[in-house]
């Protein structure tokens, strides 16, 4: 929902580590996405091809690589986990709705190439 | 030619401006500023609210409003005739205000000689609730016709609110909205959350509502 917000972001944070490394060239930037970070990889590309082109000198020709990281839900009653896209909030071993998600609302980013 | 290296950031793209609202929250509580956020859906009745809101309050505190829009300026002069400070923000198409902009909006209404700052956010249910915008208290508006199950289908704008305010309750006997069942699916996402029954356009619940604020207020100022 708000790819473009997150991308500005994104850029400012690579440019003030690139000026504090004497980074004068980045090959890529990794980001690790949440599956519900509410984050869409398709408009975030977009959003960043737009930007970069527009706003970055440094990161116009950097690869933008994203890993997914699945989103799994605890549940407190019995103690397991399981797969949030398939099970939404209700545990499909004992039926509770006693369950929070431990991961899959990341936006990291996670590490960058560069000389 | 030097090789390229793996620089590892590990950094959260929210811990930037988590950083940016905490120190804005430093500088609220050094000059007794109460920030509060509102969030709501389009048409869920903000404007209106605040309008009830001041008009009830604003004897008693110094109020300043910050109206956020993609665009235009319809509810800033709305909030302006009510005779307290205002600023209007434009988002610029962005979805959502995050804490550099409300800085920067604070700094336009002056942080000075002001004990209630309200920011009257975009209307939307989730991009705002993922980026603090460095306020005391965070509260949001549901109206009877957008129907109860709103909690169920955007958990996380719930879960970060102080006070939750249902309005248009006078419209209650025409639409099948289950309070009850609306109450419930809200605690479930937040425990803690304050819900208030209110009527902007007749004024019920209004009271309720700002005796809320004027604690609100009267706790960060201590």
């Amino acid at each position: 929902m708000h790819e473009l917000g997150v991308v500005f972001h994104v850029i400012k944070t690579v440019e003030e580590v690139a000026g504090e490394n004497n980074i004068t060239e980045i090959k890529s930037v990794t980001l690790e996405i949440g599956e519900v970070s509410t984050v869409i990889e398709d408009y975030l590309r977009k959003c960043w091809r737009w930007s970069v082109e527009k706003k970055s000198k440094l990161l116009k020709d950097t690869e933008l690589i994203v890993e997914i990281i699945p989103a799994v839900t605890f549940c407190e009653d019995c103690k397991k986990t399981y797969g949030t896209i398939e099970h939404g909030r209700i545990c499909p071993y004992c039926g509770s709705p006693n369950t929070y998600l431990i991961a899959g609302k990341e936006f990291n980013i996670k590490e960058i190439e560069a000389r | 030619m030097k090789a390229f290296r793996t620089l590892e950031i590990k950094q959260s793209v929210f811990a930037d401006n988590d950083k940016r609202a905490d120190e804005l929250r430093v500088k609220l509580k050094e000059n007794k500023v109460f920030l509060l956020n509102l969030m709501s859906s389009p048409g869920s009745g903000k404007t209106t609210t605040l309008t009830r809101t001041i008009e009830k309050l604003k004897d008693e505190l110094r109020i300043g409003v910050m109206e956020a829009d993609i665009d235009s300026d319809v509810d800033a002069k709305t909030i302006a005739a009510l005779g307290v400070k205002t600023i209007q923000l434009h988002t610029g198409g962005m979805c959502h205000l995050d804490a550099d902009m409300t800085f920067q909006g604070l700094e336009g209404l002056g942080i000075k000689d002001m004990d209630l700052a309200i920011l009257e956010n975009v209307g939307n249910l989730v991009c705002p609730a993922e980026f603090d915008t460095g306020a005391v208290k965070n509260a949001m508006i549901l109206s009877v016709p957008e129907g109860e199950d709103k909690p169920l289908k955007y958990p996380l704008m719930f879960s970060v609110c102080d006070v939750v305010l249902i309005n248009k309750i006078d419209v209650l006997p025409y639409f099948d909205f289950d309070m009850e069942a609306c109450r419930q699916y809200i605690l479930k996402r937040n425990p803690k959350a304050v819900i208030i029954p209110i009527c902007a356009r007749t004024g019920e619940g209004i009271e309720e509502w700002c005796n809320w604020l004027r604690q609100e207020v009267k706790a960060w100022q201590a």
